[in-house]
């Protein structure tokens, strides 16, 4: 059953990412932005990371890519945008670069260079306490300063978003 | 059964297509978005490495990376609006100004 | 007392840096006083010195200050430290005294000059330069001292630079200078490789304790090298060209430098290393052999002058000859001597030349002088005590030094150097007596605008005429033969070789006890002779001077033009200097060469550019492109370069 779910689920990820990439209108390329993200969302959930999942719908698909739509409205864009192309010759050597480091990587993984170390949160521990209770904890405790740092660098980015889409200051 | 190995290469499946969009696409919004979608690609490993050593670390980090990638999405689309309020265009072939 | 000797140095370099920077915006007076108040307080630490001095046993007068150690590289160590024995501090009272002198002089001579902060700052540079000069207790520390008195003299020589005369005398003095401060240089150089140290006391002891022998050939190239820098900096042959035309100077400047002190930094130098000198015997002939030449050379030419100051100047290069001459027989005590009574007498005749240059607006032509004494008679009174000193009348001041000089040159040189020295005696005396006269006596033959203003000095332009005529007067006392004060306090200095004994008093020599005072007379008769014939040409028979010089019209003209030594020079060394220059230095090495090599150079990286930037597109795909690839190539390096 997982088996299956995780393999319809990539396809619909991966074929999503594809359409991403060659798709000309802009507004449909974020709907299939936002598919690869609802469909990760899923994996995550096969990967018994239930509250990722949820921040993932919430956060990228709610509200990362409603910023991304907006822009679109607000601009106005269509398809002639990409009418001038100044490097029509870099669009193969671009896909085969791809490829190759497409290959480097699963060379890589293929090779278990990287190894990591068990820990103590096994599946019967997570559930015994709950996915969500335990990040929390994590983050009030062990994750307090980069959390908070966190915020400020939230803070930080929107008064630059402000700073620069602002027309006069 | 699933292992780990799935779980990379379709990362590694899905930050290739990441770079590919970045590298021949031109309309600024797009690009954005295959960033995001490299950022995702990322997540996942992410995930995928905490859930098969029992490690929570993975998930946190997720949750930081999050939150990058949400101010790095203000920012960038601030910045696109304010380069097309100049301009009167997204396409990056046409901002080329890094040679003078 | 003796600690005070940097002080020495201090108060000038303060009173520099002071009008240096905010003299500007003083009131003249203020600039003057600090500038005064700085040399006097510097003449007053010197004389506390002095006594400090005299209080010590007279074997124990040497005493070091060491400041800081300014260089240490391998066995190279050059500290900044300051002498203090009999014969820096003689010359610390003749530099700061004089100078103190010269500078109240200048309040009144340069009153109308809008150069006056200017002026004051480089005077007390130059005495600042001087006095580190004379004070310092290694080679390289007086190579500093040396340059940068070079350096104020081609200042104050180039100080009315809006005149081009003026500028180009001190391009002149500057570039020969360079000649035999080259010299000076390589014998410093010399003195390191052989000694392995440049401080005084060591390479003197090192000298005198028998570690060379008598003409080593090392010691001989090193004693030439320094004396070639003497001949620069005191203006002997064959460098002296440069002194005349420093004339071109405010009067005051002349005094100071290129007569009382820098001139004498060359003797100063050759007597602080008489210990390397006296091992080198060809050395000691070849300096004896110019100055001899020198005197008689320069005196010959100041015969025929008519520019007031240039007269003067020829007699200072003359008078220098004497001193070498003294050093060249191995007299160094009278050459001391000569040099401290030449700074009282000379400077008094240079600003006494002022005065009358002042009086008269400006004008430095003797042929439009004449019965000035009338007019203006402190400066005429003291200018009379200067010349009578020069020229050796007894008892003035010039007649002990040159006396002793001309003695010592008999006894321990031989009748040649005797004979140069007793002719140019003669030459000197009549040509400072014609000068007395064509100043200040017989017809008035000034120009009518020149008449109309004709006014004495002020009162602190005349004082220190009157101080240094009483000097001029008093200071030969000092060196009375048989009881010779300066001898007895050089000798610790010189050790035993400074001053020859009179012959018959104590050691008794070949000659006889008559020697020394048949000498006097013969002296005191030559300056006599002198005196006469400028009289009798120039009071008694004016006309007879324009005769002479109508019969003998050859020797005339070419006394009147220097001997062609200039225009020599120039057709020697300047005009193949400045072909070489513009021909090949200019054109070849410059333009062809250098420009060409960095020319090419930046062609080449343009070429470089020019590809290079065929990878810079402006276009950020492109960018991340080889972003990419450089990834792969990272990822390939670390996961396989092992």
């Amino acid at each position: 059953m997982e088996v299956y779910l995780f393999y319809i689920v990539a396809t619909i990820t991966v074929v999503s990412g594809v359409y991403l990439i060659f798709e000309k209108n802009p507004v449909f390329g974020a709907l299939y932005l936002i598919q690869t993200m609802v469909s990760i969302a899923v994996l995550y959930i096969l990967l018994e990371a239930q509250f990722v999942a949820a921040v993932q719908i919430i956060v990228y698909a709610g509200a990362i890519m409603v910023l991304f739509l907006f822009v679109i409205m607000l601009l106005n864009l269509d398809i002639k945008e990409e009418a001038k192309n100044a490097l029509p010759f870099q669009r193969i050597p671009a896909i085969l670069m791809g490829i190759a480091l497409f290959t480097v990587i699963g060379i890589v993984i293929k090779s278990k260079l990287m190894q990591g170390k068990h820990d103590q949160y096994t599946t019967a521990y997570v559930n015994s306490m709950g996915n969500t209770k335990l990040i929390g904890n994590l983050l009030f405790t062990e994750y307090l300063l980069p959390f908070e740092i966190t915020s400020i660098l939230l803070f930080v980015a929107a008064i630059g978003a402000i700073m620069l889409a602002k027309r006069k200051l | 059964m699933i292992t780990i190995t799935h779980y990379l290469i379709l990362s590694a499946i899905l930050f290739t297509l990441g770079v590919v969009g970045v590298l021949i696409r031109r309309n600024a919004i797009i690009i954005f978005m295959c960033i995001e979608l490299m950022l995702n690609a990322v997540n996942l490993s992410f995930v995928a490495f905490a859930h098969y050593l029992n490690s929570m670390q993975g998930q946190l980090f997720v949750f930081f990376t999050m939150t990058v990638a949400a101010a790095e999405a203000a920012v960038g689309l601030a910045i696109i609006v304010a380069v097309f309020r100049n301009k009167e265009t997204v396409n990056i072939d046409d901002i080329n100004i890094m040679k003078w | 007392m003796l600690n005070l000797v940097a002080l020495i140095l201090l108060f000038p370099l303060i009173g520099a840096a002071f009008n240096g920077t905010i003299g500007k915006r003083l009131r003249k007076e203020n600039v003057g006083y600090i500038a005064c108040g700085a040399i006097g307080l510097s003449f007053f630490v010197s004389l506390l010195v002095f006594c400090g001095l005299l209080l010590l046993p007279p074997e124990e007068r040497l005493f070091e200050k060491q400041l800081f150690c300014w260089i240490e590289s391998g066995s190279f160590k050059s500290v900044v430290g300051l002498q203090v024995d009999p014969l820096s501090t003689l010359m610390i009272l003749v530099v700061t005294g004089v100078g103190f002198l010269i500078h109240i002089y200048s309040i009144g001579y340069m009153h109308h000059d809008k150069g006056y902060h200017r002026y004051f700052c480089y005077l007390n540079l130059f005495t600042f330069s001087m006095l580190l000069l004379v004070l310092s207790n290694n080679f390289l520390l007086m190579f500093i001292g040396w340059e940068a008195v070079g350096l104020c003299s081609y200042l104050l020589i180039g100080f009315w630079f809006e005149k081009k005369s003026a500028s180009n005398a001190a391009k002149k003095a500057f570039v020969v200078n360079r000649v035999g401060d080259f010299g000076f240089a390589l014998g410093i150089m010399l003195i390191f490789l052989t000694f392995h140290t440049i401080d005084f006391t060591e390479v003197l002891s090192a000298a005198s304790h028998g570690n060379f022998e008598a003409g080593s050939f090392t010691i001989t190239i090193i004693t030439l090298l320094l004396f070639m820098g003497a001949t620069g900096k005191s203006a002997q042959i064959p460098l002296y060209t440069w002194l005349p035309d420093a004339m071109e100077g405010p009067t005051p400047v002349s005094a100071l430098i290129h007569a009382a002190t820098m001139v004498t930094a060359g003797v100063y130098m050759i007597v602080r290393c008489n210990a390397l000198y006296m091992l080198s015997p060809f050395t000691m002939i070849v300096v004896a052999g110019i100055g001899a030449v020198t005197a008689l050379f320069a005196a010959s030419i100041g015969l025929v002058q008519n520019d007031i100051k240039r007269v003067l100047a020829y007699s200072t290069i003359s008078q220098l000859g004497y001193m070498f001459l003294a050093c060249g027989v191995g007299a160094f005590t009278a050459g001391v001597f000569h040099l401290m009574t030449h700074a009282f007498f000379k400077a008094l005749l240079f600003l006494g030349s002022g005065s009358v240059i002042h009086a008269l607006s400006g004008e430095q032509d003797m042929r439009k002088m004449g019965g000035l004494r009338h007019h203006i008679p402190t400066t005429y009174k003291t200018f009379l005590v200067g010349t009578v000193a020069i020229a050796g009348i007894p008892p003035f001041a010039g007649f002990f030094s040159k006396d002793e000089i001309l003695l010592e040159s008999l006894v321990r040189g031989n009748f040649i150097y005797w004979s140069i020295g007793a002719l140019a005696a003669f030459f000197t005396a009549f040509y400072m007596f014609r000068l007395l006269f064509m100043t200040f006596h017989g017809e008035s033959r000034l120009d009518h605008h020149a008449a109309e203003h004709l006014h004495e000095s002020p009162r602190n332009m005349t004082l220190p005429l009157t101080v240094l005529a009483g000097l001029s007067f008093f200071g030969g006392f000092l060196g009375i033969p048989g009881a010779s004060a300066i001898n007895h306090f050089l000798s610790p200095v010189l050790g035993g070789h400074g001053h020859t004994e009179i012959p018959g008093a104590a050691s008794g020599g070949h000659h006889g006890a008559w020697l020394p005072y048949l000498m006097m007379v013969v002296s005191t008769a030559i300056a006599l002779g002198g005196i006469f014939l400028a009289y009798h040409m120039y009071i008694k028979k004016p006309a007879l001077p324009k005769k002479l010089a109508e019969r003998f019209s050859l020797i005339y003209k070419l006394l009147l033009n220097k001997y062609y030594v200039d225009e020599i020079y120039d057709a020697l060394f300047v005009h193949p200097t400045k072909k070489i220059s513009a021909q090949i230095l200019w054109k070849l090495v410059d333009v062809k060469m250098i420009d060409g090599s960095v020319n090419g150079i930046a062609r080449l990286v343009r070429g470089f550019g020019n590809v290079l930037r065929l990878l810079q597109t402006g276009y950020i795909r492109n960018y991340a492109f080889y972003i990419v690839l450089g990834c792969i190539f990272i990822i390939v390096f670390a996961v396989f370069g092992k």
